[in-house]
């Protein structure tokens, strides 16, 4: 097998495997990577209101598929899980098709 | 290390965007001059193996967690610029259509990561590897590439966030957007860096040395013997 199209199936596996990066921070009780952290969160750790700007600009843009969850931030668990490894899956597929439409035009 | 939206002043965020799209606009150029329509798929790849990367999170004592990015790996098999462009593109999509990522914060992550990351990479993979071509001097290098590289994003990352209590305060003198100074950001992240640049290491180490053993001769960064003589 072509060595290229063996890295795509290897990209599909990880793709699959992607929930691992909710699943395992969740079994450590990890939270959000340093300077992640949403307006909430932030006012918890300060104990107060986050800085006035931040405030005002934070949730300013509202992405389609927030966190990659087409649920919405706070869905349900699994559709969560399924439409995170759903996204890295629609990334790769994207990508792929650009890429065979490329070599096509060779 | 995707900044939110809010944490970045103007002040911070618009210079930031004029240097990722300097490097941009340089990038599509040499991208177009160097590689050719058949490398389009190898593009593809990277930017889906970078997106994907980005997802596994992992979790470190203190709580946080953080993820490799890939960039160092793909300028050391594509070129840096390949990177520049592929890892942005990446990073644009991650901020509009998932949220990952602030919107005025896109140059900023740009250039912490699709420009920064894979020059550092690339630069300390040159001098580490030097002109051995022994499989164990090449994983060494790649494997220090994808450390310093994400190392050093994460340090930007860092002082952006930290001079921020420091160029955009209220007439109070409290900070506007991110709220904790460098003495706190610095050290917050390069620690843990120091930490999660073993993956990007090891991530950047194993695919190249896989890319180099299946194609010979198809990464980048070990095809620049004439280059590097004639520097």
């Amino acid at each position: 097998m072509k060595s290229r199209n063996k890295l795509w199936i290897g990209l599909l596996l990880l793709a699959l495997l992607t929930p691992l990066g909710i699943v395992i921070p969740e079994y450590f009780k990890a939270g959000d990577a340093w300077g992640e952290w949403s307006v909430e969160t932030l006012r918890a750790k300060l104990g107060g209101p986050a800085p006035a700007k931040l405030e005002e600009n934070a949730d300013r843009y509202r992405a389609p598929v927030p966190d990659y969850s087409i649920g919405g931030n706070n869905g349900n668990r699994t559709v969560r899980i399924v439409s995170y490894a759903g996204s890295a899956l629609g990334f790769a597929l994207v990508a792929y098709i650009i890429a065979k439409l490329a070599g096509k035009h060779e | 290390m995707h900044i939110p939206d809010g944490y970045l002043s103007p002040q911070t965020y618009i210079p930031l965007y004029g240097v990722a799209a300097g490097f941009w606009a340089v990038a599509i150029r040499k991208i177009k001059k160097e590689l050719s329509a058949k490398n389009v798929p190898y593009l593809g790849l990277a930017s889906a193996f970078s997106f994907i990367i980005m997802m596994f999170n992992i979790p470190i004592p203190g709580g946080t967690t953080g993820h490799a990015v890939g960039a160092a790996f793909i300028a050391l098999v594509l070129g840096p610029w390949a990177a520049v462009v592929t890892v942005s593109v990446v990073l644009i999509i991650q901020a509009l259509v998932f949220g990952d990522g602030g919107i005025t914060a896109i140059g900023a992550n740009c250039v912490n990561m699709a420009v920064v990351m894979p020059f550092v990479a690339y630069a300390v993979f040159m001098l580490v590897r030097g002109r051995s071509t022994g499989n164990r001097r090449i994983f060494v290098a790649a494997f220090l590439a994808g450390y310093a590289g994400l190392f050093a994003a994460a340090a930007i990352t860092a002082l952006e966030f930290g001079i921020q209590p420091l160029v955009a305060a209220g007439a109070d003198g409290k900070p506007l957007y991110a709220p904790y100074p460098l003495s706190i950001a610095l050290p917050a992240m390069t620690i843990e860096h120091l930490f999660f640049g073993i993956f990007e290491g090891l991530v950047t180490a194993l695919l190249v040395r896989y890319i180099h053993r299946s194609e010979p001769g198809s990464v980048y960064a070990l095809r620049e013997e004439s280059r590097e003589i004639a520097q």
